[in-house]
């Protein structure tokens, strides 16, 4: 107990010495915080829309006015003809081109009427389907509206409520947030206790505490707990700035959010110290936990929705233990679930601390 | 007491192909300064780390303070100092945090720590320099510094490696000053060099050529033996044997 | 001018030598795009539905049905209303469709022009996009509507027909991958000279500083261009991405991009004096904001105009949006020429500046 008490000492004594550490640790939260949730959108609430009018009619008239007062759009004004509005769409100028054919409106009511012709700039596939789709819904509306005053039969989406619960505002950045928590978590717990042991290996220093008689629990306690503090606190900083400036507060209860945040910080600090155990050098530790980094970022449901991957992928990320944190945030941050009712991601959560900093400890190696 | 503080036979250690340390033999009685030259590559360094616990034997066997190298490690290093050939204290802890670390880890109470290192400071004259960072200090003294952080605790035994490399023939003797202190005080010394003059100190010295200990004995007698006037040419004549390069 | 090819020869043989990470850096690029080429989309998909009807009649059945053949749904089953909030809470539906009584009447009621909803979807709205996507294509699927959307619209999605998001991503992984790894290659390859104290010996060799710099430079560029081809032949063979407008123009935008990373990798090095510092500013500082404000995974257009200038720095950004319009669209080099001058001119200052640095700092 004494060996540990001494070596968190030095950790700590060397953290607050580090020109660069402390800093990133406060500056790191209040950046991401400020900035980042005011990018992060992926809300498609500005499609830009050209309408060519070949129909000049009063349904035609309709949708245009529909268009304009969407939120969803920018009007981009009638195009002429379609090589013109084709040619926008390239340059990126438009989206979404809605070309109305001559003898719209006369063939409306009949078995076949002539069809709209939708263009979209899909090499954005989100902003290329979803434009679309609010441009049917749009054109739908303004359809059933003039149907519905000349007494015919109202669209059926007209019978449906919608009701968002959790986020009635559909407020991205609320969606956010916890996912830049995590973020925050994942960059400070991983590299950065990897990169400070294999500093050591470099510099030789870690070769004066082999030679004695430390045990690798303690050693390895030691470059952990402090990074676990570091964490938490960290987390608390993020909280309240999501409080301060984004007027997000968790709906779930604190302890539930500090138990995941808990777990989640053991585990990767965990994962972190294994793979700097197994690196020779710096720039080795810091190209693998870079790839492991990426992957947890891009495939944990950070920022883009786990069940928009394929099966296998999906499969897969059960190995990744953010996926579960990721959950429990956004459930016990935004939806106000209770531990009880998502008690698999903690266990989850709780098995990977377990055997990630078993592999800390039993991947040190004091003699070679 | 007559019993040898290391006891060494036929021990290997190979990488891949490479043999870096090939069947050697010796004992080391307590008390003794003793020597341990070889050319650079010769395979010091790797023997001496499997004699620390910081690496295994490939075969062969060894007990260094009555215990076995291969599978008491831990224990042998609760008895024993070590002072690598490069420079491994923290250079951002101060001399004084770097002493109470390793004091620490050796399980010294309070008392016994900060007395010891008052000693050491006296004994380098280096009170006034307690608070400042091992990193701000020239070369010479961070040696001496990791000298005394390697003999805090007592040790039955210290194991030195190219302890002198780089430094000033001033400091080098002040150095010598402090090995010989603690062998008076019972410590017994394993060093290795590149200086002759040092050896010269030793009480006995072996030499090792491209993984052998090629020769063994006082300074005197290896002298005697090979004819000549110094440990200089005595360790020319034997490295001229060698085939490795570095 | 001797000595400069034994510069970069002494380079090249150092990183051979140390094959394990030689292996990672060619690996890692080969990996990461072959799992988020297929892996990562921003597509709605597989969204768990969960039913509650408390009278299962033919036009429940019948939504039911079409419910469960629709691709981007999966039935979870039917629950009682007093579910429906633990249902969303612990996760296991993304959406659940509550029918009322009066859903079988629709066709009856529906000629009644102030007819109450008989349908509500109760949407999971803490993941924003995925609920309101879903919000639109549940609608449709729901209610049999009496314009269908195949008899009303026409639709052509240009440049992407089947929605792949690999066509979108590649870019900007690509974006991403080449200046992070080049960033963390040369600023450590350099710092670690001055922290092992080599870097004096090489200086005050005869060979110019600036030779010094570049053969350091040369060695990674062949990497980084090796890693380029990889990642070329994975998305055209293995993600079937077009690339219609010829692969010249992708190359060379790409080599002057990898050109430009290695200068900031060696900017970096210029900053820090430590391995660690160096790797801090280059991998945990720099990661988020790259992959935040390239435009990979936000678009550029929904920034607030006060971040736009922050965007416009970052050199990804441009690269991303020249390599997705040559790669998809199939434009020619000529067209993303602002792009391409915009990369020049960032590397002629990157290089310039560290260069320059780099001198001040011998004197």
């Amino acid at each position: 107990m004494g060996t540990l008490r001494v070596l968190l000492e030095k950790e700590i004594t060397q953290i607050r010495r580090n020109p660069i550490l402390p800093r990133i640790f406060v500056a790191m939260p209040i950046a991401l915080m400020l900035v980042i949730p005011w990018i992060t959108t992926m809300d498609v609430n500005d499609v830009k829309v050209a309408i060519v009018d070949n129909d000049c009619s009063s349904v035609s008239q309709r949708i245009t006015s529909h268009v304009k007062g969407s939120t969803y759009f920018s009007f981009r004004g009638n195009a002429t003809d379609y090589q013109s509005a084709q040619s926008a769409l390239e340059s990126g100028e438009i989206d979404v081109i809605i070309l109305i054919p001559n003898g719209f409106e006369r063939n409306l009511s009949s078995q076949q009427p002539k069809p709209i012709d939708l263009t979209a700039n899909a090499v954005n596939a989100t902003k290329g389907s979803l434009g679309m789709q609010y441009v049917m819904q749009t054109t739908i509306k303004a359809i059933g509206e003039i149907q519905q005053e000349k007494g015919l039969n109202p669209t059926s989406s007209d019978v449906i409520a919608i009701k968002y619960f959790y986020n009635e505002t559909l407020n991205y950045q609320h969606y956010m947030i916890p996912a830049l928590m995590i973020i925050v978590l994942l960059l400070i717990c991983c590299f950065i206790p990897a990169l400070n042991i294999v500093s050591e290996k470099e510099s030789g220093t870690i070769e004066q505490i082999n030679v004695t008689p430390v045990s690798r629990l303690s050693f390895t306690l030691a470059k952990l707990i402090p990074f676990w503090i570091i964490g938490i606190i960290v987390l608390s900083i993020a909280m309240l700035l999501a409080w301060l400036v984004y007027g997000l507060t968790p709906t779930g209860s604190l302890g539930a959010i500090y138990l995941g945040a808990a777990l989640f910080v053991v585990t990767m600090s965990g994962f972190g110290v294994a793979v700097a155990n197994i690196s020779d050098t710096m720039q080795q530790a810091i190209f693998v936990m870079f790839f492991f980094v990426m992957i947890f970022m891009l495939m944990s449901g950070l920022l883009t929705p786990l069940t928009s991957m394929p099966q296998w992928a999906q499969d897969v990320t059960y190995l990744f233990p953010p996926r579960y944190f990721v959950k429990i945030m956004r459930a016990v941050y935004l939806k106000g679930a209770t531990i009880a009712e998502i008690k698999m991601e903690y266990i989850c959560l709780a098995c990977a601390a377990v055997v990630f900093n078993t592999l800390a400890t039993l991947t040190y190696k004091k003699q070679s | 007491m007559n019993e040898p503080i290391i006891h060494v036979e036929n021990l290997c250690k190979k990488f891949d192909d490479f043999t870096a340390v090939n069947q050697i033999s010796f004992d080391v009685s307590r008390g003794e300064i003793f020597g341990f030259l070889g050319a650079n590559g010769a395979g010091k360094t790797t023997a001496m780390r499997m004699l620390c616990g910081l690496s295994f034997p490939t075969s062969g066997m060894g007990t260094v303070a009555g215990f076995n190298i291969r599978t008491e490690g831990e224990k042998i290093k609760s008895h024993i100092g070590y002072m690598s050939q490069r420079f491994s204290l923290y250079d951002d802890l101060t001399v004084f945090e770097n002493m109470k670390l390793y004091a620490g880890i050796y399980g010294l109470s309070r008392q016994q720590t900060l007395q010891s290192i008052d000693e050491k400071l006296e004994q380098l004259q280096f009170a006034s320099e307690k608070n400042t960072l091992v990193g701000a200090l020239p070369l010479g003294w961070k040696q001496k510094v990791a000298f005394s952080v390697a003999t805090l605790h007592r040790p039955e035994i210290v194991f030195l490696d190219e302890p002198t490399g780089g430094v000033d023939p001033i400091t080098r003797r002040q150095f010598w000053e402090l090995i010989y202190n603690a062998a008076a005080n019972g410590t017994t010394i394993f060093v290795t060099t590149h200086y002759m003059d040092e050896a010269e100190y030793c009480s006995r010295v072996s030499i090792m050529v491209d993984g052998k200990i090629e020769a063994l004995d006082s300074p005197k007698k290896l002298k005697e033996q090979f004819s000549v006037q110094s440990m200089d040419e005595v360790f020319r004549t034997l490295a001229r044997r060698a085939k490795r390069t570095e | 001018m001797n000595g400069f090819a034994s510069f970069v020869k002494k380079e090249t043989l150092h990183i051979f030598r140390d094959f394990r990470t030689m292996m990672i850096v060619l690996l890692i690029p080969i990996v990461l795009m072959v799992l988020f080429g297929f892996a990562i989309s921003t597509e709605v998909n597989n969204v768990d539905v969960a039913v509650v009807a408390p009278n299962r009649g033919d036009e429940v059945s019948k939504a039911v049905s079409r419910l469960q053949h629709n691709p981007y749904f999966t039935f979870k089953g039917f629950i009682n209303a007093d579910e429906i909030d633990h249902t969303l809470r612990s996760g296991n539906a993304m959406a659940v469709a509550v029918f009322d009584n009066d859903f079988n009447k629709k066709s009856a009621l529906a000629k009644d022009a102030k007819a109450k909803p008989t349908v509500q979807i109760v949407l999971d709205a803490a993941d924003v996009n995925t609920a309101s996507s879903s919000a639109i294509y549940l609608q449709s699927v729901l209610t049999e509507n009496a314009m269908s959307k195949q008899t009303l619209f026409n639709t052509h999605l240009l440049y992407n027909p089947q929605l792949k998001s690999a066509y979108n991503f590649v870019p900007g992984i690509m974006g991403l991958i080449f200046i992070l790894i080049c960033a963390m290659m040369t600023s450590v390859s350099i710092v670690r000279e001055k922290e092992s104290g080599t870097m004096e010996v090489l200086l005050v060799s005869p060979v110019k500083p600036i030779h010094i710099i570049f053969a350091k430079m040369i060695p990674y560029f062949l990497m980084s261009s090796f890693n380029l081809l990889t990642i070329l032949l994975l998305a055209k063979y293995l993600l079937d991405i077009p690339m219609i407008g010829g692969i010249s123009g992708i190359v060379i935008i790409s080599l002057l991009y990898l050109i430009l990373s290695l200068s900031f990798g060696l900017l970096i090095s210029t900053l820090a004096d430590k391995q660690f510092t160096a790797l801090l500013i280059s991998a945990v500082v720099m990661m988020v904001p790259i992959m935040m404000f390239s435009g990979m995974l936000f678009p550029i257009e929904n920034l607030p105009l006060v971040l736009r200038p922050v965007s416009a720095i970052v050199p990804a950004r441009w690269y991303i949006d020249a390599v997705r319009k040559m790669m998809i669209e199939g434009l020619p080099l000529m067209a993303v020429a602002n792009d391409f001058l915009i990369l020049l001119g960032m590397t002629v200052v990157l290089l310039g500046v560290s260069l320059k640095k780099f001198n001040d700092k011998l004197e």
